[in-house]
C-alpha cells in the first residue's frame, strides 16, 4: 500500500476529530466551571475525593475482568468443541447467543433472581450473581468474536496435526488454538470490558453500586461534578483498554519467545 | 521401523460405504501409495491408520499389535496433510519442535533435531520464519520435517502435493522419497495422481470404490494390470475386444492378431486385449497397399505434441487407437493418412471378458 501524504486525508481526519472532540471539549469546559467566569478543578477534586467513586469504579472493574475471564473460559472450549465435533449444534449455540439481545435486562434480572431464589447465600448475596448476569449480558459479543476467530483458522487440521504429534486436548487448546485466536479474544475482551464498565440496569436492579449507578446518582444530584466524572470515566475506560491491549501484545510476544528460547 | 497391516478395514458413514474391506501389508521401511479416483476412500483409509477415524470393522496392526483402539496422540505416526496444517503462531523451527516439546524433550536436543530436519528438507535459511512467510512448497517441507521430528513408526501423507504447482510437485515428491529412503521409514502415501504414485513408490495399491483392485510394484501395476479399472486408471491403455482363435492368436474385427498372453485361454473365449500406446508402431500404407499380416489398419486422426513423444490417434473402424511415437517419427504421419498399426505380441496383456 502507498502511504503518501495528501491534503484530503488531513481534512477528513480533522473533520473526524472535530466530531469527537467538540463534545469532549464542551464537557471539559463545563466541568471546569465554578460559577460565573470562574474556572477551577473543584469538581475533579470533589469526585476524586469521594470514596463512592473509588469503590464503585473498582467494583465495576473487577466485575468486568471477571466477566471477561469467565466468558472466555466457558465459551472458548465450548465453541471449539461444537465446531470440531458437533457442528449440528452450531445453530443452537448461535440462537442462544443472541437471546440476551432479545430479552431486556430487566426481564433477565427478574429471571435470574427468581431462578436462584433457593441458591446458597454465598452466591445470591454476593456479586457472583451479578457476574452471572453479566456473563449472559456479554454472551453475544464474546460468542461472536470467539466464533469468528475459530472460523478464521482451520481448527480441524490444526487439531489433527497436533494430535498426530502427540498432543492431548489441553495442549491443543492452550498451545495451538488459543494463541491463534489472540486477536479475536482481545477484541471480544475490549468490547466486554467497555460494556460492563458502563452497565447500569442490572447493577441498579440488583442493588449493587457499580460505576454506572454512581454516575447516574451524581448526574441527578450535581451537574458540574457529573461532567467531570464523565471525562474521568472516559479516561479510565481508555486506560483500561490500552492496558489490556498492551498485556495482550506482551502475551503474544512472550509466547513466540517461549517457543524459541525455552 | 515398523510393519503395518490393514485387515479387512471397513468404514461406513451413515449410508455411505467408504471402505468395503481393505487388506494391505506394508513391510518395514516400505513406501506404499494408495491411489485411486476421488471419493474411493483413500483419505478414509489413511485417517483410520492415523487414528482419526475408527474402522466400522477390521483392524490396523502395527508391528503385529492391534492399534485400532489406540488414540491418535499415542500412536506415534507422523502425518503430512494436504495444506495449511502448520501452526500459524509458531516459526518453522517451533513447528518442527512441537512434537518434541509435547514429549518433554530437553531444549538443546529439540533445537538440534529441528535444525537437522529443516536442513534435510533444504530450509536451513528459513527456520525463524512464520508459516505465512513461506511458500506453499516450503510449508509442506516444514510439515514433513515436523512429522519426522517425532521419529514416527510410520509416516502418513494425504495428497501433500496437490496444492502445489506442477514443477514444485515433481521436485518435492523426489525429495520426500529421498528423505524417506534415507531414514528408512515405513510410509503410506495417498494421491489421486497415478503418475506420482508410480514415480515414488515401492508398491502401489489401486483403490476403487472402497476396495483394493490391485497391489504391486509400479512396474507390475503399469505393465500388468489385473482388472479393467486398473488398466483404465493407470496410464493410457488401448483396449480391443477380441475372441481367442488359437493358443497364440485373437481375432478382432476380422483380423488375426498375435497375442502371447492368451496361451492359457480357451479357444472361443472373449477377451479384452490391452496395449500401451508406446508399444504400437505405425507404418504408412501407400495407395491400395495391403495391411500386413497381424496388424490393424486405420487412419491418422490427430496429433498431440507432448515434447519428446507425440500422441497420435488412429481411427480403426469403431475404435480409436492411441499411439505414442517419438516426435520426430510422428512428423511424417499426417492426419488423414492410411497406416497399419502393429504391436508387440509379447507386451499386450489380456483380461478375460464374461459373455
Ligand atoms: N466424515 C464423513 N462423513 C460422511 N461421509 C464421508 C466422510 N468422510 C468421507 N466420506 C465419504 O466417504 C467416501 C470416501 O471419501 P474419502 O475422503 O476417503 O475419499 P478420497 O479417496 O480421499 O477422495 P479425494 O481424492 O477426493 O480426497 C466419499 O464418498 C465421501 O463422501
Ligand atoms: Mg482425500
Amino acid at each position: 500500500m502507498k502511504r503518501g501524504f495528501s491534503w484530503s486525508k488531513v481534512v477528513w481526519i480533522f473533520l473526524g476529530s472535530l466530531y469527537f472532540l467538540i463534545p469532549l471539549l464542551a464537557t471539559l469546559q463545563f466541568s471546569l466551571e465554578e460559577g460565573r467566569d470562574r474556572y477551577g478543578f473543584g469538581s475533579y477534586a470533589f469526585i476524586l475525593s469521594d470514596p463512592g467513586f473509588r469503590q464503585s469504579i473498582w467494583f465495576s472493574f473487577k466485575m468486568a475482568v471477571g466477566t471477561v475471564v469467565l466468558s472466555l473460559v466457558l465459551l472458548v472450549p465450548t465453541v471449539y468443541w461444537v465446531r470440531l465435533r458437533m457442528p449440528r449444534l452450531r445453530p443452537v449455540l448461535e440462537f442462544v447467543s443472541i437471546m440476551p439481545f432479545v430479552v431486556p435486562p430487566i426481564v433477565l434480572v427478574v429471571g435470574i433472581l427468581t431462578l436462584y431464589r433457593g441458591a446458597p447465600q454465598w452466591f445470591v448475596a454476593t456479586p457472583l450473581i451479578l457476574l452471572c448476569g453479566y456473563v449472559i449480558h456479554a454472551l453475544p459479543y464474546v460468542y461472536r468474536s470467539v466464533d469468528a476467530g475459530m472460523q478464521a483458522i482451520n481448527i480441524h487440521t490444526l487439531t489433527e496435526a497436533a494430535q498426530s504429534l502427540g498432543a492431548g486436548w489441553r495442549t491443543i487448546l492452550l498451545r495451538v488454538i488459543v494463541p491463534n485466536l489472540r486477536v479475536a479474544l482481545l477484541s471480544g475482551s475490549f468490547l466486554t470490558l467497555a460494556i460492563i464498565l458502563g452497565e447500569y440496569t442490572m447493577a441498579s436492579l440488583m442493588l449493587f453500586s457499580s460505576f454506572a449507578v454512581y454516575i447516574a446518582y451524581i448526574g441527578q444530584s450535581q451537574a458540574n461534578p457529573a461532567a467531570a466524572l464523565t471525562l474521568i470515566s472516559f479516561a479510565i475506560t481508555w486506560a483500561a483498554m490500552l492496558g489490556l491491549s498492551a498485556i495482550g501484545r506482551r502475551a503474544g510476544a512472550d509466547q513466540t519467545q517461549i517457543g524459541g528460547a525455552r | 521401523m515398523a510393519t503395518v497391516r490393514l485387515e479387512n478395514l471397513t468404514k461406513t458413514f451413515g449410508e455411505v460405504r467408504a471402505l468395503k474391506g481393505i487388506d494391505l501389508e506394508m513391510r518395514a521401511g516400505e513406501f506404499v501409495s494408495l491411489v485411486g479416483p476421488s471419493g474411493c476412500g483413500k483419505t478414509t483409509a489413511l485417517r483410520i491408520v492415523a487414528g482419526f477415524e475408527r474402522p466400522t470393522e477390521g483392524r490396523v496392526l502395527l508391528d503385529g499389535k492391534d492399534v485400532s483402539k489406540v488414540p491418535t496422540n499415542q500412536r506415534n505416526m507422523g502425518m503430512v496433510f494436504q495444506a495449511y496444517s502448520l501452526f500459524p503462531n509458531m516459526t518453522a523451527a517451533q513447528n518442527v519442535e512441537f512434537g518434541l516439546r509435547v514429549r518433554g524433550e530437553a531444549n538443546e536436543k529439540r533445537s538440534r533435531r529441528a535444525s537437522e530436519l529443516l536442513g534435510m528438507v533444504g530450509l536451513s535459511h528459513a527456520t525463524e520464519r512464520y508459516p505465512h512467510q513461506l511458500s506453499g512448497g516450503m510449508q509442506q517441507r516444514v510439515a514433513l520435517a515436523r512429522a519426522l521430528a517425532i521419529e514416527p513408526e510410520v509416516l502418513l501423507l494425504d495428497e501433500p502435493l496437490s496444492a502445489l504447482d506442477a514443477k514444485v510437485r515433481v521436485q518435492l515428491r523426489e525429495e520426500i522419497r529421498r528423505v524417506q529412503s534415507e531414514l528408512g521409514i515405513t510410509t503410506l502415501y495417498v494421491t489421486h495422481d497415478q503418475e506420482e504414485a508410480l514415480a515414488v513408490s515401492d508398491r502401489v495399491a489401486v483403490l476403487c470404490d472402497g476396495r483394493i483392485e490391485q497391489v504391486g510394484s509400479p512396474a507390475e501395476i503399469y505393465g500388468d494390470p489385473r482388472t479393467p479399472f486398473v488398466a483404465e486408471f493407470i496410464g493410457t491403455m488401448n483396449r480391443l475386444e477380441a475372441r481367442v482363435v488359437d493358443p497364440d492368436h485373437v481375432e478382432h474385427e476380422g483380423r488375426r492378431l498375435r497375442v502371447e498372453a492368451v496361451r492359457n485361454c480357451g479357444v472361443g473365449q472373449k477377451v479384452l486385449v490391452l496395449i500401451r500406446p508406446e508399444s504400437v508402431e505405425l507404418t504408412e500404407l501407400d495407395g491400395e497397399g495391403q495391411v500386413p499380416e497381424g496388424a490393424l489398419e486405420g487412419r491418422v486422426v490427430s496429433h498431440l505434441f507432448l515434447g519428446p513423444v507425440t500422441r497420435v490417434k488412429v481411427a480403426n473402424g469403431s475404435d480409436e487407437i492411441t499411439v505414442d511415437l517419438r516426435s520426430r517419427a510422428a512428423q511424417t504421419l499426417n492426419p488423414g493418412m492410411r497406416v497399419s498399426a502393429r504391436f508387440d505380441a509379447g507386451s499386450a496383456r489380456i483380461l478375460p471378458l464374461d459373455e
